[in-house]
């Protein structure tokens, strides 16, 4: 067998805007480090790439798929049908062929899969995967290997840039010893040399871009948080293990020691959420974070951080409710939750991110406004968008970072931590306070000074100080921007993850004649004020999300904007069976309730 | 370089008894915790730190209040909840002085697992538990100390279950320092709160103080003038490094000793936290939060 990877012959050649590659195994096959492998190759080729995954929520073993969409033009969705198969076993096979495009091409380990010979609907490709890769690593590694060789494979029949590969390679093994990086080229180039020709009479090659852009960052949506927080600021957090939220705390306790700081692992939810309102009192920006139960769990603490005006950031990656519900899948079913989950009128800033990209940015502008505002701010992400791989262009760090600091100059005499005239900025212990009088910080209703008052007028003002420096918030957001036709028949709203597929939505319907526009919101408290404007121009407004109809047949934003509006033309279009918006839902979910 | 640095603290005048006290206690006339709050006002005087750097925190009960009544930086947290609040505060700001106060319940009941952890992780503050074995600001319910046979409005025909051993359980959390005393013996109290906060790492301090209110005379035992003893513990003879033997005296029969049970050096949280970041930073030779920024932004292109 040839050690190195040949050149491929020029054979009929395909060329392709984009592909849906579906590979489906079992969790220990390593595929979800082909798909990384395959986003980080798109991101450097300046090609736009989303991955989208599932893992069993059993602690090891278990059947496992990694969907990679890959191509030229913008990649608004994971796809809602594969171009491609890779089917590693029986079961993989059997669960997933319905999810291969007619005329798709079926990649299959011939070990373990056997084919229905009369089924034609797809491009049948059979290679036996695991023996061929025992024989190219020798006898004792099993089938390890396999996902490596058949990487190779994909990057024969798609052409992929071998040499950037290889780089990948040796950055992610190359630390580890030679044997694995040595390993790792010998089952890829075993893949690569396959001769595929003989089962498969054509090669795919994606469309080179338009323009040369830059090289890409990619990363998931939960990596994106991470580093948006510490970009904003954020030195400081605690937190308690849940899917999907641990990978953010776990970056954050190896990344903030070299920034200074420090990331505590709680004994519990309530504690984890009660340390970062300590260092946020104690003047360092910080951050928690859960999924919905362990959100759940720091309601009551969360309220004091708005009764007592601190500034904190609190992630909530949702995944599918109620009480333990699917912990491995996706919903939006916490947003009332983020909203109104504390007891008393206890207003905060919920934000939601809307890709991978976002999360980035959205925990940027959380901190800000936190700081801004002396006020909780929540980032709503979700399962599907928390371990999505998506390329985006590197952000201008240097003029983003926010170097965080720690103001302790005297305060002058007659400070008062909750003056009604403005808004609060704390001065943290040790701060010297001119006359020698010192603040407090307290969950009771208080006077400006933090003392406990229950006077009945103070306890109105203090309401409306709360109240009012949201609104002001309100008036400073950007104006909403509505994509696609800006007046016509039906608006599209969503929030959050939802946004990919609601855009492709649009601009299928679009392109079929249909006057169709698209408001994706990323302020959930307080909404932005022009939404009724915006809402007027369209004959129907479907609001589009990932939670249940309720009670009364609405989801949550949904009902909200009924509230808010009063327009009864807003419907709603809401699912919870764990798994993301397909495009043809949609369209279809919209048609049947468009008049 | 970084940028959580503390600039270096200003020396400001001097703490006065005048000075240190805010607000008017609410707590009831002859409450225990008045004397609490007096000796704790006389230690500050005599140890004479920045006041600005001082913080007082508290959780929920009557003696919770105690911020409100002490001219310092202060918080009042949520039920059960002081001592995670005072870890952010201490872990994120090694240069004040941090103090929780709280009840029997705040500490025993609802707060019971975050006192667990607070001692395991050693964090550098000092925790005065006013324990006067029921529930005071909700008017005389069970607490995790009453008494078994105690009545209250929810054991009206007296507690059933057996209460908490306070020092087991300040000694089993892995508190670093761990002492007792008596609102009615302030020269005591006094030199407990002195050696406690002189301790470096988790100080914790029961200190019986009565209710006069909904549980009268539940400390009589250990009041000479009602006939009582306070027998206090001869450090000559208990070793506060030996655990087992602070165990032993954490069993002995009601009323029990006072002084320090167990006290012994070990590392902070504080300190380790401190030793991970000098090491990350050294590492990193000199580089910017941006250059740390940039050098990760690149192994995701």
């Amino acid at each position: 067998m040839a050690s190195e990877a040949s050149a491929p012959p020029s054979r009929s050649e395909k060329l392709i805007q984009d592909a849906v590659i579906r590979l489906a195994g079992d969790s220990q096959d390593g595929i979800q480090s082909i798909g990384a492998f395959l986003a980080r190759l798109a991101g450097r080729s300046a090609q736009e790439v989303m991955t989208y995954m599932t893992i069993p929520a059993t602690i090891s073993g278990g059947p496992s798929i990694f969907q990679v969409r890959m191509g030229t033009g913008e990649v608004l969705s994971a796809g809602d049908e594969a171009d491609f198969l890779v089917a590693f076993y029986q079961h993989s096979h059997d669960e997933h062929v319905s999810h291969l495009k007619e005329g798709g091409v079926l990649l299959y380990d011939s070990d373990h899969v056997e084919l229905d010979e009369s089924d034609t609907r797809f491009l049948k490709v059979g290679v036996p995967i695991a023996s061929l890769t025992v024989e190219a690593l020798g006898g004792s590694t099993r089938e390890k290997g396999k996902n490596l060789f058949t990487l190779g494979l994909l990057s024969r029949i798609f052409q992929l840039d071998v040499e950037k590969l290889r780089r990948i390679f040796k950055e992610r093994f190359g630390g580890k010893s030679e044997d694995i990086l040595r390993n790792a080229n010998l089952a890829f180039d075993a893949g690569y040399s396959y001769p595929i020709d003989n089962v498969l009479d054509r090669y795919y090659s994606f469309q080179t871009p338009d323009e040369s852009g830059e090289p890409q960052v990619t990363m998931d949506g939960n990596t994106a948080i991470t580093l948006g927080l510490i970009t904003g600021g954020v030195r400081y957090g605690s937190g308690y293990p849940i899917t999907p939220w641990s990978t953010i705390m776990e970056m954050l306790r190896s990344q903030l020691p070299k920034y200074g700081g420090l990331f505590v692992q709680a004994e519990d939810e309530l504690a984890a959420v009660s340390m970062a309102i300590g260092f946020a009192y104690s003047g360092r920006l910080a951050v928690t974070g859960s999924s919905g139960p362990g959100i759940s769990l720091k309601m009551e603490a969360l309220g004091w951080a708005t009764m007592a005006e601190i500034p904190l950031i609190v992630v909530n990656i949702q995944r599918g409710g109620p009480s333990t519900g699917l912990p491995t899948n996706v919903e939006q079913s916490d947003l009332m939750q983020a909203i109104y989950g504390s007891h008393g009128d206890c207003p905060r800033v919920v934000l939601a991110a809307q890709n991978v990209k976002d999360c980035f940015y959205t925990a940027l502008e959380a901190c800000s406004i936190a700081r801004e505002y002396s006020v909780p701010v929540f980032i709503l992400s979700d399962m599907s968008m928390a371990s999505r791989i998506e390329a985006f262009d590197e952000p201008d760090l240097e003029n983003l970072i926010v170097e965080p600091s720690l103001d302790l100059e005297d305060r002058p005499e007659g400070y008062k931590p909750y003056d009604l005239e403005r808004i609060t900025r704390h001065a943290p212990p040790g701060t010297w306070i001119e006359g020698g009088k010192f603040p407090q910080v307290t969950g009771l209703e208080h006077d400006e000074t933090g003392h406990p008052s229950a006077n009945p007028e103070m306890h109105v003002k203090m309401m409306n100080k709360r109240r009012d420096k949201i609104r002001k918030l309100a008036d400073s957001l950007p104006p909403s921007k509505v994509f696609g036709d800006q007046e016509g028949d039906t608006l599209l709203v969503g929030w959050g993850s939802t946004w990919g597929p609601i855009r492709e939505t649009v601009i299928r319907a679009r392109s079929n004649g249909e006057k169709m526009g698209h408001l994706q919101i990323r302020y959930l408290n307080p909404l932005p004020n022009d939404l009724e404007e915006i809402f007027n121009r369209y004959k129907n407004i479907v609001v589009v999300e990932m939670n249940h109809e309720g009670l009364y047949g609405y989801g949550q934003l949904a009902s909200m904007l009924r509230a808010l509006t009063c327009n009864p033309g807003i419907r709603s279009l809401a699912k919870t069976d764990g798994l993301t918006f397909k495009i043809r839902e949609i369209l279809k979910g919209v048609q049947e309730r468009v008049q | 370089m970084s940028s959580p640095s503390v600039p270096k603290p200003v020396e400001r005048g001097t703490i006065t008894k005048k000075g240190i006290a805010a607000d008017h206690p609410t707590w009831c006339p002859g409450c225990g915790d008045f004397a609490v709050l007096a000796a704790f006002f006389k230690t500050l005087e005599k140890l004479q730190f920045p006041q600005e750097k001082i913080v007082t925190l508290a959780g929920i009960g009557c003696s919770s209040r105690f911020p409100y009544f002490v001219n310092t930086h202060g918080g009042h947290f949520i039920h059960g909840r002081s001592l995670p609040f005072a870890t952010g505060v201490s872990l994120g700001r090694d240069d004040l002085h941090v103090f929780v106060f709280g009840g029997d319940g705040d500490g025993f009941s609802i707060g019971g697992n975050h006192l667990d952890h607070a001692g395991r992780k050693n964090i550098r503050l000092t925790y005065v538990i006013m324990d006067n074995f029921v529930y005071g600001l909700t008017k005389k319910q069970t607490s995790p100390t009453s008494p078994q046979g105690f009545q209250s409005k929810t054991d009206p025909t007296g507690a059933i279950d057996r209460p908490t051993n306070p020092m087991r359980k300040l000694l089993s959390s892995g508190a670093t320092f761990v002492g007792r005393t008596h609102a009615s013996q302030i020269k005591h109290m006094m030199s407990m709160y002195e050696r406690a906060i002189n301790h470096d790492g988790f100080s914790v301090v029961e200190c019986l103080s009565e209710c006069v209110e909904f549980y009268k005379g539940a400390f009589d035992a250990a009041v000479p003038r009602k006939g009582g003893a306070f027998e206090i513990i001869d450090e000559d003879e208990h070793d506060v490094t030996d655990m087992s033997a602070s165990l032993a005296l954490a069993e002995e029969a009601w009323p029990g000793k006072f002084g320090v049970y167990y006290q012994k050096k070990e590392p902070t949280k504080n300190e380790l936290e401190g030793a991970i970041i000098k090491k990350a930073q050294a590492k990193s030779n000199g580089a910017s939060d941006l250059d740390h920024l940039k050098a990760t932004f690149a192994m995701m292109k």
